[in-house]
């Protein structure tokens, strides 16, 4: 018999939730076949069987959430013969190869969620020093408490220190003698909530709430817009979104062509491609841009890998891709990792001004505000109706000063503004 | 108590211990009329006799074979080799007689000998008085190796080293020999072989050292304070046989633990003490060990600029414990 455990599925993923059991107990499986569907903070994932067997017991049902590592069911090995071998899925679940540059950054940019953070402090969180975990063991620490201990070490690691400061506190809180008061991110996020209920998190809620508050603590974040005439783009896309969308079956939204623009000028100022880390900046040579698509509960910023190799015409199939499959909860860990620029479109809701917070382990962030027609000034002292975007740009000031950001919006808003028929689509 | 050199804590012990037992003596290169280069025998001649304080040609195989067969024959003799660098030619009679004469006889005979060698730089010394030579000598079963760092334990170790059966390789570090003044105390003040010694107590992370970085660890836990850094200061003293009891406690009591040596890095003492305790105190760490080391280059550099470069100091040990406190 083999015991299945919760895999990890990424780096700095503590726990899952059982989606869905795709075999019942009693059901003979295959090596391989997927099992159960998990849902993490980041992903969802079919987690396949690591041997040929049949289902015996299922010990974690729909809908519990348990840490990694944790045994969900049991497996009878076919052929019985050998030893129980203690089996985890992870190693066949979709474990993606580290890709580009920072060690992984799926966290979106102003809101979403993941706790990832730039490549030095990674693993800060995540990686427990054995004396760490013999503390937790010691005082019975749950996997909820320590996601609400700060760390203070580099990279924002919880130290030995930490958690016996932690001890003393909650001794302090907890007279009685430490008795712990139920977690309650354990539990998904209710479906309908009344003013006055206080929500339990939800895995994604958590983790925006732990990476965007990094993200402000730790990067000094200035901020700049640009103002964009975007009339030409405007005229562009009109003339060409029918039959764009017959032959590609997606529509010409603005977001790849402001990407494409973006793609541009991350090659002309690479210093908005990068990291930073404690005692360097690295410059990325892949361009992976990260997209934001807001989704119930939340936010998520699946990447475009190798945008820069993509086309107008494929960043739009690639974005709408991504989009379709984030709302329907398909996305695959490597979808939300190693972004190393972010596009934000909260102009979609009509805004005007946006302060997005950058993703760590990026160097800048940049929202798409609303297009709005405004009287302009245009040459010969004319006033003339325009159609007007703003590009706001949130950037980490210890990477880059104002000079780079301004170049690169300047650089952004000259390519938006001479768009015409002869930038190519294909 | 008095307040002593380490060079007069050493004269002193060779003194007492001649006095105690007329089978002490001492040979080696201009010990003598001269009293040695560092004066480490001055007056000893003078007292007793040129039988006893005897001076040898320049030629560090025969003042060892001198001191082996000396040994085999009753005597203890104190072997010293006027600075560590020169220890090459004698090695053949160190490794293949002296460290293996106790097995190769079956216990019938011990060699009870000492050699004194003063090691390590810093005394704008460069290529030929400045090595260290700890980890080559360590790594020989059947010699033990001796380190001391203070006044006190220089003359108790020496005082030990030679009451011990066995040959003991005894390094004193020559910036430490005037630099360095401490109380010694009254009576025998014997020091036991194989003691580490808890030189400061802290709880947020451990320096181990021994001989003249010794002293810089202790300088740099002072200026830890400040920080509000907890250093713990273990002196290994005895590299060889190691006090691996002393190792795993420091370390498992603060879980940080950095290792300073002023021998090269590759094969060194820091990484037989780091062995130690990812083998008995890996749960209790809280941090990567560290170590702070010589660079793999084959000689101490005469320009100063460079023999800094070269050497830890206080300011290294303090940069490596804060990244360590801090990780």
């Amino acid at each position: 018999m083999a015991s299945i455990k919760m895999p990890q599925l990424g780096e700095s993923i503590t726990e899952g939730t059982i989606s869905k059991w795709l075999k019942k107990p009693g059901d003979p499986v295959k090596k391989y076949e997927s099992l159960v569907e998990v849902i993490t903070d980041k992903v969802n994932a079919e987690v396949p069987s690591p041997l040929n067997g049949v289902l015996k017991e299922i010990t974690v049902q729909e809908g519990a959430t348990v840490s990694v590592g944790t045994e969900i069911a049991i497996i009878d090995e076919v052929g019985g013969g050998r030893e129980a071998t203690p089996a985890t899925a992870s190693g066949a679940a979709r474990e993606p190869q580290s890709v580009a540059a920072p060690a992984g950054q799926p966290a979106p940019p102003g809101e979403t969620g993941s706790d990832q953070a730039p490549a030095s402090g990674s693993e800060g969180r995540s990686r427990l020093s054995p004396a760490v975990r013999a503390l937790l063991e010691e005082h019975k620490i749950s996997d909820d408490e320590l996601s609400r201990i700060s760390g203070s070490g580099i990279g924002g690691r919880i130290s030995k220190k930490d958690i016996e400061e932690f001890v003393v506190r909650r001794g302090r809180t907890a007279p009685d003698g430490g008795q712990r008061v139920a977690p309650d991110g354990d539990k998904q996020a209710a479906t309908v909530a009344a003013a006055g209920d206080s929500l339990p998190l939800s895995p994604m809620r958590r983790a925006i709430a732990v990476n965007m508050a990094k993200s402000k603590q730790t990067i000094p974040h200035a901020w700049t817009v640009a103002e964009v005439d975007m009339t030409n783009v405007v005229r562009y896309r009109q003339q060409v979104k029918d039959t764009f969308k017959q032959r590609e079956g997606v529509d010409l939204t603005y977001v790849p062509i402001v990407v494409k623009g973006v793609v541009e000028q991350l090659r002309a100022t690479p210093i908005l491609n990068a990291s930073w880390g404690e005692d360097k900046v690295t410059l990325h040579r892949e361009i992976n841009i990260g997209v934001a698509v807001s989704v119930e509960d939340g936010l998520i910023v699946p990447v475009l890998h190798g945008a820069d190799r993509m086309s107008i015409a494929g960043l739009a199939r690639a974005t709408d891709d991504l989009a379709r499959r984030a709302r329907a909860g398909k996305l695959t860990l490597q979808d939300v990792q190693g972004g190393t620029f972010t596009v934000n479109n909260p102009g979609t809701f009509g805004t005007i001004l946006s302060y997005s917070i950058i993703a760590p382990g990026q160097a800048a962030i940049l929202a798409m505000d609303a297009i709005v027609k405004r009287p302009v000034v245009v040459e010969g002292d004319a006033i003339a109706v325009r159609s007007m975007m703003n590009l706001c740009l949130s950037f980490d000031h210890r990477v880059l000063d104002g000079v780079s950001a301004a170049r690169f919006l300047q650089g952004l808003r000259h390519w938006l503004e001479g768009f015409s028929e002869q930038v190519p689509l294909y | 108590m008095a307040r002593q050199t380490v060079i007069e804590a050493i004269r002193q012990a060779m003194d007492e211990e001649m006095e105690r037992d007329p089978s002490v003596f001492v040979i080696g290169e201009d010990v003598g009329r001269r009293g040695g280069v560092f004066l480490a025998t001055d007056g000893l001649h003078k007292k007793y006799g040129e039988m006893r304080v005897i001076d040898s040609p320049l030629a560090e195989s025969c003042i060892v074979g001198v001191a082996i067969g000396a040994a085999v024959n009753g005597m203890r003799p104190i072997a010293e080799i006027q600075f560590a660098d020169f220890i090459a030619p004698a090695m053949n009679q160190i490794i293949e007689e002296a460290a293996r004469f106790c097995y190769r006889t079956a216990g019938d005979f011990n060699l009870p000998m000492v050699i004194r060698a003063p090691w390590g730089g810093g005394v704008h010394g460069a290529l030929y008085h400045s090595q260290s030579i700890e980890a080559t000598f360590s790594h020989i079963p059947g010699l033990k190796v001796v380190a001391p760092g203070t006044p006190a334990d220089a003359r108790g170790l020496l005082k030990s080293a030679v009451r011990d059966p066995d040959p003991v390789l005894y390094l004193e570090h020559k910036r430490t020999y005037r630099l360095i003044r401490g109380e010694v105390p009254d009576g025998d003040g014997l020091v036991p072989i194989g003691k580490a010694d808890v030189k400061r107590e802290g709880k947020d992370l451990s320096l181990i050292a021994y001989g003249l970085m010794l002293q810089y660890c202790l300088e740099a836990a002072e200026k830890l304070a400040q920080d509000g850094v907890s250093a713990e200061v273990l002196d290994l003293r005895t590299i060889k046989p190691m006090d691996e009891a002393a190792v795993i406690a420091t370390a498992k009591k603060t879980g940080k633990v950095l290792v300073v040596h002023e021998d090269n890095r590759f094969a060194g003492i820091a990484g037989e003490v780091i062995a130690v305790i990812m083998e008995h105190a890996f749960d209790s760490l809280d941090a990567p060990v560290m170590r702070l080391t010589a660079p793999d280059v084959p000689a101490m550099p005469f320009n100063h600029v460079l023999e800094e470069a070269f050497m830890p100091n206080v300011d290294k040990i303090l940069a490596k414990a804060r990244e360590l406190a801090a990780y």
